[in-house]
């Protein structure tokens, strides 16, 4: 650790794991719900726990991304953060906000639109805290040395933070209200996320490979061109059925398709970084973190992305379990693990703890990887057989569910898996004690 | 490709092609809302009640167990052609009196089977989610679902 003030994103990513677990936790939940419908059905219904499952999800993901900036940007400008009392009331809102939410969402206050349940007080806390971020990591870059790694991730965390208006704004007429929806979630995953993933792993790449900075920065660039280039029109894919203009059938298809590319790209990079790069890096974990990530978004969110994509294909499989297996395995592998990733290579620096061995931690990686992958195989097996039964031979939907049920009970074995993995991850990352030196010969060079 | 793609240039495409792609976007989308506003919902009037029952809908979070034009859950049936499957887009008395009593039969309590949770609304919560859904059924959605099985 170069600069003190790194060490406020310890704090952000402990919050962070903590609320991992409550997602994987509630996940886990809600996995059994389909398995035994009559779980807790009144006490705690299924659509408060899928709530707390995505929204755990979604703010652990961008406490992350906050703790991951505190910790890169110092390095980056050379200087220490403008001020670590501002990333500290930051992280406070950002905290109250979430348990304040979880809280009203137990006793059965909540919006209704998804993924932005939560109440006004909280979406207007979450502005707050991000103008804080923004005013705090950007004077922190601009007094000092601009790199184009700072550069894209605060391009990223700007726009990202500014499509959060939109989370504000609920038109009354639904298709309206569904079209700015996909502003917030469609131009966070798909667009604004993709520049912060990027960076993260270009500063990632950086440090592990030690490929010189010219060449990971023009990558970069063309990656996120890439990514915005396809991403702002592949909007349109989710545009073909809620009553807006048919021409967003061929707009979405031809765009969303290309959307394949940049996590084609990054993973290329990524793999070629690793290939060219001289650097040992006693950090094989983090190593593991970075290319799983490539590798598993360019499946998830490509692949499986692409699966659904064309219009004349997504007429059948809208909605059904084929969305579910495409979502699980592209959040896992484009934000889960990059987020594991800078978490594995920043916090044995800031607790102080190098050097290490992370045998624990990179079997978390393969506990977790291969029960998602699972996952999301077995949800397309089912979204397959509802996407026939239902779509095209027209039985109806709970007669389907009952066709599915193995394949619920085997996602269900695949979620506790990764319920398992996620916490030896935590277990390896912030309790596991000090392991024996490994010899000089292989400690890190930067 | 060093000599022709160098970083600064990369940049500039990067910055250049991004805002291109925002304003065919934004276009697009001006395009899109008075499609929607004046077009794909307007064989309906988007009334008081309708208003209403979407505050209902979303108080409830119905969205986080059914889906609604194919987003949302997917844990329960499709709502957006409800009142198709039921034979009652046309009826809104019969749409109140089917969507009344399904609701208050619920949670059906049946051993195995999912549960869709009780809701205490009143009449007029009732009434107005029953407008919002028949008022959603007659949007034009490109004809999805491909069937009434939604």
């Amino acid at each position: 650790m170069k600069y003190q003030s790194q060490k406020v994103a310890l704090a952000y990513f402990a919050v962070a794991l903590g609320l991992f677990a409550v997602q994987v936790l509630a996940g886990l939940l809600a996995g059994w719900i389909y398995v035994s419908p009559n779980t807790l059905a009144t006490v705690l219904p299924f659509n408060v726990v899928r709530m707390i499952h995505t929204n755990a999800l979604v703010v652990w993901i961008l406490l992350g991304f906050f703790g991951a900036a505190y910790y890169l940007v110092p390095e980056e400008a050379e200087r220490e953060v403008f001020s670590v009392k501002l990333a500290w009331v930051q992280l406070a809102i950002l905290t109250i906000g979430t348990l304040g939410a979880v809280a009203s969402y137990l006793i059965g206050i909540h919006g209704g639109r998804e993924f932005l349940e939560q109440p006004l007080w909280v979406k207007l806390g979450i502005l707050v805290a991000a103008v804080i971020f923004l005013v705090n990591i950007s004077l922190t870059s601009l007094a000092g040395r601009k790199t184009a790694i700072t550069n894209i991730l605060l391009l990223g965390l700007w726009l990202l933070s500014l499509l959060w208006i939109f989370a504000l704004i609920n038109p009354d007429n639904l298709s309206l209200d569904k079209m700015y929806w996909w502003f917030v979630v469609h131009l966070w995953v798909e667009a604004t996320w993709e520049l912060v993933m990027a960076a993260i792993l270009g500063f990632l790449m950086l440090k592990l490979t030690g490929v010189d900075r010219e060449v990971i920065e023009k990558w970069l660039y063309v990656i996120v061109a890439l990514a915005l280039f396809s991403g702002i029109l592949g909007t349109g894919h989710h545009y073909y059925w809620i009553g807006a203009p048919g021409y967003w059938q061929w707009i979405g298809s031809i765009f969303s398709t290309l959307e394949v590319i940049p996590f084609f790209a990054m993973m290329s990079f990524s793999f070629l970084m690793v290939w060219k790069g001289r650097r040992n890096h006693p950090n094989k974990a983090a190593l593991l973190w970075s290319l799983g990530s490539a590798t598993v978004a360019f499946f998830g969110a490509g692949v499986w992305g692409f699966l659904h994509t064309l219009h004349g294909v997504n007429y059948y499989t809208h909605g059904t379990q084929v969305t579910a297996a495409h979502g699980h395995l592209a959040f896992y592998g484009a934000y889960v693990c990059v987020n594991l990733a800078i978490m594995t290579y920043a916090m044995p620096v800031l607790r102080n703890r190098e050097p290490y061995n992370q045998s624990l931690n990179m079997a978390s990686f393969w506990l977790m990887t291969g029960g998602v992958s699972f996952m999301t195989f077995v949800l397309t097996f089912a979204g397959t057989v509802q996407t026939h039964l239902q779509r095209v031979m027209g039985m109806y939907y709970m007669e389907v569910q009952d066709q599915l049920a193995i394949f619920y009970l085997m996602r269900f074995g695949a979620g506790a898996a990764v319920v398992l993995g996620a916490i030896l991850f935590i277990y390896s990352i912030a309790f596991a004690p000090r392991e024996r030196a490994v010899p000089a010969a292989l400690q890190p060079g930067e | 490709m060093s000599e022709i793609l160098t970083k600064t240039r990369a940049r500039n495409v990067f910055y250049g092609g991004s805002l291109f792609f925002v304003a065919v976007f934004a276009a697009l989308v001006a395009n899109s809302h008075h499609y929607i506003a004046t077009t794909s919902t307007s064989s309906l009037p988007l009334t008081d009640e309708v208003t209403l029952g979407k505050r209902v809908w979303e108080a409830n979070s119905c969205i986080n167990c059914h889906t609604l034009h194919g987003e949302g859950a997917y844990f329960a049936p499709e709502l957006g052609n409800v009142m198709t499957r039921w034979g009652l887009a046309d009826d809104a008395e019969g749409a109140y009196e089917a969507l009344d009593g399904w609701i208050k039969a619920q949670p059906s309590g049946i051993e195995g089977r999912r549960q869709m949770p009780h809701f205490d609304l009143t009449e007029e919560e009732t009434r107005g989610l029953a407008e919002f859904l028949r008022w959603a059924d007659h949007t034009d959605t490109q004809s999805w679902p491909p069937n009434d099985a939604g």
